[in-house]
């Protein structure tokens, strides 16, 4: 089967600083690929650099929509999320001062298109984008479940909710690839849980791929069906949930600390 | 605490204050007879002020902590509520129409011509609300697409003889080719950062229309800019004063009602995503490039248009017009007012237009009033008079 992400010797450098050292990584269509490591290994600077934050040192990322091949090296992250990349953010970025309905409708952003004559003249074009846009928020805080929260502020929101939030915001890009970067933080193991199904929820009804960044590894073991672990930036195994857990490296990367649930 | 405690504060602070002011409150050189005066009487004025105004301070700051523990859904205030109550909204809007109407029939040519530079102001106000309020750019050289605007309809005329409906969109669209002139550099720019760079650019066009003489007359500026014409009526000066003013209400109505549609548009959401948050904007699928250049842009026409207005009523402009005291008075009207809230920018502008045209006695205290009443709101209403509501929305099941 092709991939619809391949990321070939991907390296990233800060200074002297190798943050990631030529990684190889591939997902395939309606996969959940979860990728691993200790702290300061480079995972979400290997998100940054996917979708466009950064531009990687070398190496090459590539997409296959509709079958043709196209690179995202370089491309803007607005870009980037137009292509049908979404992510989430470790350290939780809502846009505070809007609602919870808005921050949604912000990720409509991306697949619509009125510009300032629309928005004075508001014809009926805009109208009908305007309704869509609010729609299919509502639609997507309601599969989320937070369709309660709809007028309150984001920033006035339950800790959990704000992760689910970002999901929901991310979800209204319409992307093929779903980046979630440890969506499980800081939640309870009732929320996390709910986390557990509601990614197989998104991946099941929808057909999105989703790349996971987790430390929870009850979570990852559950969810994915291939697994990358990367220490020092570099890449040191890559394999099923099974094989991971038995990998000898990956537990003298992990030292001390438990794989297996 | 204790009521002996306070007081023990209070105390402190007013004998500090009388430390402080000493200098300048008590000794006074008498030059004629080269003697000095001790006017004692002073000093208890400050001892007695400063100690009640810090129980007052105090006082202020305690209450302001109580009502933060409150919910925060009921902190909507009184005006925020009348707005958002139709039944109070309309007739409200009705009476407030009918008294502009009837404005500069019913007070003297001065008063309409104070009001008048008030709604200026207004327009200047909501016009750096989009840059500030929505976008959350901190533009400090605001004055100078005034300028551009007062200039280009100055100029225009004196050279090609354009008449003001013609120069008014001009003026206009050359203000935003300067506001996407300033913005291309400061793209990456944030806060403070931007903040020095607009108020170099502010100063930058001030000096430009102060010293190159053969394009701009210099410090003595333009003279004889017609006043708006009304198929080619000639028309008194008392007449043209009324004509002018409606023509701002008309400015003034025509602004709110544009930037009340940008902002609950895709366009004003995405600034107000900006202003939150950069980086997860951009992963939203925002241009932040196009998103800001579009706020500089659309922010510097209304003051573009509000300068040829400007010009057109004082029908003589130069430098000292567009200084940085302009830049701060605009942007104290939108802190004050309330980032964002259109009704908030409009309030803030007519108080601080308004004010000191009838308290022309506190004139040498203008500044300090300013400073003062500045600081007092970021501490008490950090949102301004009359704070920003978002909008919800209304579904369909
Ligand atoms: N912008 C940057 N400039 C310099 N160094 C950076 C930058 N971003 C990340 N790094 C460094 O790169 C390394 C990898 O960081 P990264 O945030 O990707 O780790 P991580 O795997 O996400 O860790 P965690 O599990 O704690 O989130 C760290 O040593 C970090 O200090
Ligand atoms: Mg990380």
């Amino acid at each position: 089967m092709k991939p619809i992400l391949e990321v070939q010797n991907m390296t990233m450098d800060f200074g002297g600083l190798r943050a990631i050292d030529s990684v190889d990584l591939s997902i395939e269509k309606g996969q959940i690929v979860a990728l691993i490591g200790p702290n300061g290994a480079g995972k979400t600077t290997f998100f940054n650099c996917i979708t466009g934050i950064y531009t990687p040192t070398s190496g090459d990322i590539y997409i296959y929509p509709r079958g043709k091949e196209e690179r995202l090296n370089g491309l803007k992250p607005n870009i980037v999320t137009k292509k049908g990349l979404a992510r989430t953010f470790q350290n939780i970025r809502l846009f505070t001062s809007m609602t919870v309905l808005e921050n949604v409708m912000i990720g409509c952003h991306a697949i619509t298109k009125a510009g300032i004559m629309g928005a004075i003249f508001r014809g009926a074009a805009t109208k009908a984008e305007e309704r869509l846009i609010v729609k299919k928020s509502y639609g997507i805080l309601e599969k989320i479940g937070l369709e309660k929260y709809v007028d309150e502020l984001a920033i006035n929101l339950p800790y959990g909710a704000q992760r689910r939030l970002e999901i929901a915001r991310a979800l209204a890009t319409d992307p093929f690839l779903l980046l979630l970067d440890e969506p499980a933080a800081g939640m309870n193991p009732q929320e996390t849980m709910e986390l557990d199904e509601l990614i197989l929820k998104i991946r099941n009804r929808e057909g999105i791929s989703i790349l996971l960044i987790e430390h929870d590894m009850k979570l990852v073991m559950s969810l994915s069906e291939k697994i990358y672990v990367v220490d020092y930036g570099k890449k040191i195994a890559e394999g099923t949930p099974e094989e991971i857990r038995n990998n000898p490296v990956v537990i003298k990367a992990y030292l001390g600390e438990e794989i297996d649930e | 605490m204790t009521a002996q405690n306070e007081i023990k504060k209070s105390i402190l602070a007013s004998l500090w204050f009388m430390f402080l002011t000493f200098p300048i409150m008590v000794i006074k050189v008498n030059t004629v007879t080269n003697s000095i005066e001790w006017r004692w009487h002073n000093m208890a004025i400050v001892g007695i002020g400063a100690f009640f105004l810090s129980m007052l301070w105090r006082y202020l700051l305690k209450r302001k902590e109580e009502g933060r523990k409150k919910d925060q859904s009921d902190g909507l205030s009184i005006v925020q509520r009348l707005l958002h109550e139709r039944r109070f909204a309309l007739p409200g809007l009705m009476i407030i129409g009918i008294f502009t109407l009837l404005f500069p029939h019913i007070f003297s040519m001065y008063q309409t011509n104070i009001m008048i530079s008030a709604l200026i102001f207004v327009v200047l106000g909501l016009g750096l609300n989009i840059v500030i309020g929505l976008a959350g750019l901190l533009v400090l050289g605001y004055a100078a697409f005034f300028a551009v605007g007062a200039y280009s309809y100055a100029l225009l005329n004196l050279h090609y003889g354009i008449g003001f409906w013609i120069a008014l969109p001009i003026g206009g669209i050359f203000a935003a080719l300067f506001g996407i002139l300033l913005g291309y550099p400061v793209l990456r720019l944030r806060g403070d950062y931007l903040a020095i760079v607009t108020l170099g650019f502010g100063e930058i066009i001030r000096l430009v229309l102060e010293n190159w003489n053969e394009f701009s007359f210099g410090p003595s500026g333009i003279k004889n800019i017609p006043k708006p014409g009304f198929f080619g009526i000639e028309m008194s000066m008392h007449t043209t004063t009324i004509y002018i003013f409606y023509i701002v209400v008309v400015l003034v109505i025509f602004t709110i009602f544009v930037i009340n549609r940008l902002k609950n548009s895709r366009i004003g959401r995405a600034w107000v995503a900006l202003k939150d948050d950069e980086i997860a904007s951009q992963a939203m699928g925002i241009d932040k490039a196009k998103t800001k250049l579009r706020a500089f842009a659309l922010g510097a026409t209304w003051a573009g248009m509000a300068g040829v207005v400007f010009a057109s009523k004082t029908t003589f402009i130069n430098p000292a017009s567009f200084t940085l005291w302009e830049s701060v008075i605009i942007l104290c009207t939108v802190v004050l007012g309330g980032m964002g809230s259109i009704a908030g920018v409009i309030a803030g502008a007519l108080l601080l237009i308004l004010l000191p045209e009838y308290m022309r006695d506190f004139g040498q205290f203008r500044m300090i009033t300013f400073g003062a009443v500045l600081i007092l709101m970021m501490i008490f209403r950090p949102g301004g008079m009359i704070e920003d509501v978002r909008k919800t929305y209304k579904f369909e099941k």
